[in-house]
């Protein structure tokens, strides 16, 4: 240090001086650094803030037909079967009562299941008016009053929109009863099978692009290429998976080929389509995150393992992949996050807007969660839109499992290297 | 001539020297190019049997890639190409219908940092024998393999854990271990001790004069003292104006270092310059 502010070009007052100025450099970043992200903590915040705000809150409940009147006084959960059997065959009409009894005729039905069917076909609760979760809890006298005022015969409740029947119904053109499980269902399908077709392959072009291919143009222009792939519009890959696979393959997606659906109904949008087309939409991004594993595995572990004679082969299965593994999980957890949340693709592939059934295997008409939440808010009714919000929670909560479960096993494999 | 044949690996006893040849090893007239442009050029070279070869000169003068060209590690390189012969066992290891994999298989190599696999010390010995075709007694393979490269007592109680928790001399040691768990005739080393420190090292320099007994081995140094105190051969490389280097002299390391033939051998290790 004294040579330097002895030495004419550090000359000890210019030091200090510079010195501050410097410091005063790194507190400005440091505060420009930490408002960024600020910013993306409120924004969050606010996205969060938002969801539950419509998931939850009080409802204002209508009868169709009061329950009272149906059994003169008496509650209708204590109802004999006799009872209940002759208040649907009063009440409901006899075409739908046929219907009804072949799917599983009526005096077959147990006490509880003729109650739900009492309470669906005749009593019919409706939800007529909707608030806030923050509404609420900080209006609620005049919610209260609202409810007596304009709708006289109805009870006000508190509702989770988010609750086990929401994820145990499928959807339903009536909010109070629409579920999310189909959509459930057909998210996790597809991506099942967005990870069987895009992993091995991901997996496998990053091995060849990184031990293999040598460094010549073509090998060059496919590198640049897949680099590019990663930055197409998502509704470039829909367009795409329209194209070839639900089109052009479709004897194969439809699983006319494997016998497995009805020629003369069935067709290409199915969950195959679905996840082959996200597979081929996060296929360059698990390329690149794999080869950036790969390539960080170090060197000198390669002529380790090729100075003792092992081929290529083994020293890629027993040294590389094993060091690589970590990085191309989280390369595969993040696209795989990225396949769950999309949607537009999935409109073009011909995810079905309205759904009852729930996906049983590739060859399925599907929905996914995306897809309904985007359809429940472009319905009019306010009540959609608490549904929408609950399904977005339950998206999340799946997405946050999913990366959770895949950063377990990131960590069992990175124990497993560092032994 | 069957190549394929006449390097299938042989579970070479002590008492049986390998086969044919006079010497362990020998380079001649080896070129190695990187980019078409030579790193070394025309070294002859004989390695003698069971000896300890060092090969010692300046920085940049070619010693790794004349050491690295023994058992074509140099094959890894995209850009590297090899004129010349590196006759092993009466064969060019640079035939074509030779199979680098087998090359290295019977001339096993040590690195200037220890490089030992982010697995048990146990499977670092185990894992080259294994993928070798080995069907013997593991436990036995791994025990010899440790106590020939003077590590077993250091490791004996936890040979499941990570070879990574040792130091860097035991790692050094194990990385010796595993190369010769596949009982190589040759070991190159290319400056092993260069990342230890000089207690390690002489470790090393010990295990390797032990080890002389029943393998060739080939050394890169940049310490000439180490030269001197290990090797029994000496060959000693220069550049050229062009960047390229040449074998200067080669020769029992006592001659070479108290009556060397060359002026520029007795620069170099006399310090004027290097």
């Amino acid at each position: 240090m004294a040579h330097l502010s002895s030495s004419p070009t550090f000359a000890k007052q210019d030091f200090a001086e510079e010195l501050s100025r410097r410091h005063r450099t790194a507190r400005t970043m440091a505060v420009i650094f930490q408002a960024s992200t600020i910013v993306g903590i409120i924004v969050l915040l606010t996205l969060m803030y938002n969801i539950i705000n419509s998931s939850f809150g009080l409802v204002a409940w209508q009868y169709r037909v009061p329950p009272e009147t149906l059994a003169a006084g008496a509650p209708l959960e204590e109802l004999p079967r006799e009872e209940l059997l002759r208040i649907l065959e009063e009440r409901v009409s006899a075409n739908v009562l046929r219907r009804l009894d072949r799917e599983k005729p009526l005096t077959a039905r147990s006490e509880q299941e003729l109650y739900a069917l009492v309470m669906e076909r005749v009593v019919q609760p409706k939800i007529v008016k909707t608030w806030s979760l923050v509404d609420s809890i900080f209006r609620r006298q005049e919610i209260i009053q609202e409810v007596a005022r304009d709708y006289p015969d109805a009870y006000l409740r508190f509702r989770s929109w988010l609750n086990a029947r929401f994820l145990t119904s499928p959807q339903s053109s009536r909010p109070e009863l629409a579920g999310v499980r189909t959509a459930i269902l057909g998210s996790l399908w597809t991506v099942l099978i967005t990870i069987i077709f895009a992993f091995p392959l991901g997996v496998g072009a990053a091995i060849y692009l990184e031990e293999y291919a040598s460094d010549n143009w073509l090998n060059r222009i496919i590198q640049t290429n897949i680099n590019n792939l990663a930055g197409v519009p998502s509704i470039i890959y829909g367009m795409l998976g329209l194209a070839i696979f639900v089109r052009a393959m479709e004897p194969i997606t439809s699983g006319i080929w494997f016998g497995a659906a009805e020629p003369a109904t069935a067709n290409g949008r199915t969950v195959l389509s679905a996840g082959l087309t996200l597979g081929l939409l996060v296929l360059p991004l698990i390329i690149i995150n794999a080869q950036e594993a790969i390539r960080a595995v170090p060197n000198s572990l390669r002529q380790a393992s090729y100075g003792l004679g092992a081929t290529k082969w083994q020293t890629i299965w027993y040294h590389v992949l094993p060091n690589a593994l970590p990085g191309i999980l989280t390369g595969t957890i993040l696209s795989i996050s990225r396949a769950i949340g999309e949607t537009a693709p999935l409109v073009v592939v011909g995810a079905s807007t309205f759904i009852t059934i729930d996906p049983s295997g590739p060859f399925s008409k599907f929905t996914t969660l995306p897809i309904q939440i985007y359809q429940w808010t472009s319905r009019p009714q306010d009540e959609f839109r608490n549904l929408a919000a609950a399904a977005s929670i339950v998206l999340m909560i799946l997405l946050l499992s999913l990366n959770a479960s895949a950063v377990l096993l990131r960590q069992r494999a990175r124990r497993r290297i560092r032994g | 001539m069957d190549v394929k044949i006449a390097f299938q690996p042989s579970m070479r006893t002590e008492s049986m020297p390998a086969s044919a040849g006079k010497y362990a090893i020998e380079a001649r007239n080896l070129t190695v190019y990187y980019h078409d442009r030579p790193a070394v050029r025309d070294i002859n070279l004989a390695i003698e049997r069971q000896r300890i070869t060092a090969i010692i000169g300046p920085s940049g003068c070619g010693k790794s890639t004349l050491l690295r060209a023994f058992n074509r590690m140099n094959d890894l390189i995209p850009c590297a190409r090899v004129e010349g012969e590196v006759l092993f066992e009466g064969i060019n290891i640079y035939d074509p219908a030779v199979d680098p994999v087998l090359v290295r298989r019977r001339i096993g190599m040590v690195f200037q940092r220890p490089n030992p696999f982010p697995k048990s010390i146990y499977e670092n010995v185990a894992w080259g024998a294994r993928i070798n075709g080995y069907r013997g007694n593991m436990d036995e393979l791994v025990e010899r393999a440790l106590r020939q490269a003077a590590l077993w007592d250091e490791v004996k109680d936890k040979l499941h854990q990570s070879a990574l928790s040792l130091s860097g001399g035991q790692q050094q040691r194990l990385c010796i271990a595993r190369a010769i768990a596949i009982k190589p005739e040759i070991i190159l080393m290319d400056e092993p001790a260069s990342a230890l420190d000089p207690i390690a090292t002489l470790k090393i320099e010990e295990l390797m004069i032990d080890l002389a007994e029943q393998y060739t081995i080939i050394i890169v140094t940049h310490n000439m003292q180490q030269a001197a105190r290990v090797s029994h051969y000496t060959a000693f490389l220069m550049v050229d104006e062009n960047r390229v280097g040449y074998l200067v002299e080669y020769g029992p390391t006592a001659q070479i270092f108290t009556n060397p033939r060359d002026k520029r051998t007795e620069d170099y290790i006399t310090g004027r310059f290097g």
